[in-house]
């Protein structure tokens, strides 16, 4: 399970099994979407796969994810998202009622984020051989002239900004998972983030780095700029934003916020000249109203981000395992 | 929903620390009994803002990683079992038994489930009626009241599929065992605050006289610890050996009497092997004579499992305080959380997932960044 939870586990099997299996240009780059040339256009590629319990929790479903996770992935390297496809994998049994909803769920929010579901896919799963319904979605989208944003561009001077609160997302899910119900009040900020890509880059194409932390949160996807970039993060604790009720339930759950998946926030290496614009554009997109400053890139301890703690000492934060395990008490 | 931030506050903590630096004049050695106490403090770096005179020892208040090796293997024994739904805290899921974990034992067909309480486990055991469901019962006399109220209402209900499998420890026979080791360099203790919330503090006093050690009941935010560290340290500057209770908003001096009265009725002490550590007489809890069916052990037939601990693995030291988790040779290199030797690498409350999570490394770590230029 570990290898699936989008930390070390997950980065070691791409590594060592896929990408020497699969080889090619395109896939070293190991960022969320492939650039490609094809005809003279840069196309963004990318695909995922969506096996969250449960398939309906506060704030979206299985289907918003499905298309979501896509469409952001696709934005994260600064493409403007047009297509996607769909597969859904059902278990024998499930009721087709509960397909329609994810169906119409993801219709809804592909019309939301403006794009088409142009092909898809369907195979089912004997009982008890799935999880009630399995989704995967792959997009393309067009990447404009003079935009470069990948991992390998962070570099020291530059300031990280997240557009928004952290762990929304996983605390929603947890908070409906069987055996952990709790109310937090607190709802997934699933979204599709390419318009407020789009507003960034209108701002400078000086974008060096983009990434949706999800599986792992923000200390994953910070550590996987940090060793893409042979560069050193310092993240400074308190400035991250933090919602009072995501604190407390990572508090009784033994969780670290920074480890929290997200679905609708960003995270942007942005030069240091650029950074007062850019956040002043981010905060005016209603997904970065609450965009902030939380550290920035320095050449010291590459590969590695440390954070400054609220009381002045430090801490490593260092790229996760597998997936967090609530603690014993 | 404003306590977390409150307890964090870098200008009261600022305040605490300058009292402390200004109390210490000699080297102190005080030892934070529980493994989440151990955590906060590396993750919020306080170590690092102590005088140099006061030092943090971990002690053994890791239930994960106290848990006897051989129950571990009797838990991967019968949840290797068909028609066995074992339950478990997640952390638990990663402890290195002898050759395997619980992670393994899914991975191989094994019906082993994450709950988040003794009363999920019930409920499946309900649902599944052809099923035996066993609960992992470990832990301190937090975990203990909840645990023993599952297998009371199993007895209510007649349930014949429920059964625990128990490992619960006492923190005072603990501090005990460690004041009457030799070698012992701990003066003082900040206790655990959350077992104190339900047994209270009158445990304590005979240990703090006989022991002349100071006990401060201590909490679990920056806050808390920090002024768990000075009073511990004003009460050794002063020469006196008192229990004082610096979490009050969670700990009365009876305790919570409803948990205490379930614990009696179910369970009953006896000695207690811990990982690492051995045998401490008196330390432990079993379910008592009358709830004997509800006994994992009991119902299944788990004898003559062969154990092993990894020779490299200096676990029992580090959990005595003996050791710092970096001093061990395995630790880093052979030892990490992808590879664990033992319990403590694994647990979310151990010392030496804590060292290599945060990375302290020789102690000095990573030096305290200079204030960021980013705003």
């Amino acid at each position: 399970m570990g290898h699936g939870g989008g930390g070390a586990l997950s980065a070691e099997l791409v590594e060592q099994i896929f990408a020497p299996a699969f080889g090619g240009p395109a896939l070293s780059a190991l960022a969320d979407s492939a650039a490609l040339e094809v005809g003279g256009a840069r196309l963004a590629f990318s695909t995922d796969s969506f096996v969250v319990r449960p398939l309906f929790f506060p704030g979206g479903s299985i289907g918003d994810l499905a298309v979501n996770g896509t469409v952001n992935d696709l934005a994260m390297s600064g493409a403007r998202p047009a297509y996607l496809s769909c597969g859904f994998i059902l278990e024998e049994g499930v009721e087709l009622g509960l397909v329609a909803r994810i169906a119409g769920a993801l219709g809804a929010a592909a019309r939301t984020a403006g794009v088409e579901v142009a092909t898809g896919d369907t195979k089912v799963v004997e009982a008890g051989r799935g999880d009630g319904v399995y989704l995967n979605t792959a997009g393309i989208g067009l990447i404009p002239d003079g935009v470069d944003i990948r991992p390998q561009r962070a570099a020291p001077g530059d300031v990280v900004i997240v557009s928004g609160a952290v762990g929304e997302h996983g605390v929603a899910v947890l908070s409906r998972r069987a055996g952990l119900e709790f109310e937090v009040g607190i709802e997934s900020d699933c979204a599709a983030l390419h318009t407020l890509v789009a507003d960034m880059l209108a701002i400078t194409s000086e974008l060096h780095v983009l990434r949706d932390p999800t599986r792992g949160g923000v200390a994953a996807a910070l550590n996987e700029i940090a060793a893409a970039a042979s560069v050193g993060v310092v993240l400074r604790e308190r400035a991250v934003p933090v919602p009072e009720q995501v604190a407390a339930a990572c508090s009784m759950l033994g969780l670290d916020p920074l480890y929290v998946a997200n679905e609708g926030k960003l995270l942007a290496f942005v030069p240091r000249a650029e950074a007062d614009a850019v956040l002043a554009a981010m905060r005016a997109h209603p997904l970065g109203a609450q965009a902030a400053v939380i550290g920035e890139c320095v050449e010291d301890h590459p590969g590695m981000v440390v954070a400054r703690t609220g009381l002045g000492g430090t801490r490593v934060v260092d790229q996760p395992l597998g997936e967090q395990l609530p603690r014993i008490c | 929903m404003k306590y977390i931030e409150e307890f964090q506050d870098p200008e009261l903590a600022g305040k605490l620390l300058d009292d402390i630096h200004a109390t210490v004049t000699r080297p102190w050695a005080l030892m934070e009994v529980c493994g989440g106490q151990t955590h906060s403090i590396i993750r919020h770096g306080i170590d690092q803002l102590l005088p140099e005179e006061l030092e943090l020892i971990h002690g053994p208040g890791c239930p994960v990683c106290v848990t006897p090796l051989e129950l571990i293997d009797k838990a991967l024994e019968i949840a290797s079992r068909p028609g066995v739904i074992f339950c478990s805290f997640g952390d638990m899921l990663r402890v290195p038994g002898t050759g395997r974990d619980l992670f393994q034992v899914r991975a191989e067909g094994g019906d082993v489930r994450v709950v988040y309480s003794p009363l999920d486990a019930l409920a499946l055991a309900r649902e599944n009626p052809d099923r035996e469901v066993v609960f992992f019962g470990i832990g301190f006399e937090t975990t203990a009241p909840p645990n023993a109220m599952a297998v009371h209402l199993a007895a209510r209900e007649g349930l014949r599929n429920f059964s625990l499998l128990v490992s619960h420890v006492r923190v005072p026979p603990a501090i005990e065992a460690i004041m009457n080791a030799p070698h012992c360099r701990v003066r003082a203790f900040l206790a655990a605050g959350h077992v104190c919330s339900v047994m209270g503090t009158e445990e304590y006093p005979e240990l703090a006289e006989r022991h002349r050690v100071p006990i401060v009941v201590t909490g679990f935010e920056p806050l808390d610890i920090l002024e768990g560290v000075r009073r511990a340290v004003r009460q050794l500057e002063a020469g006196r050996a008192t229990v004082e209770n610096a979490y009050q908003r969670a700990v009365v001096p009876q305790g919570n009497p409803a948990a205490r009265a379930m614990l009696a009725e179910v369970f009953t002490t006896t000695d207690r092997g811990w990982r690492g550590i051995g045998v401490i007489p008196d330390s432990g809890w079993r379910l008592a004579p009358r709830f004997e069916e509800f006994d994992a052990e009991h119902r299944f037939s788990v004898e003559g499992i062969t154990t092993r601990e990894p020779a490299a693995c200096r676990s029992g030291e580090v959990l005595q305080g003996l050791l710092k988790p970096h001093e061990c040779e395995a630790f880093g290199t052979t030892c990490t959380p992808r590879t664990p030797l033992g319990a403590t690498m694994v647990s979310s409350e151990g010392a030496c997932a804590a060292y290599y999570l945060y990375r302290r490394l020789g102690g000095t770590t990573t030096a305290p960044l200079e204030a960021s230029t980013v705003d």
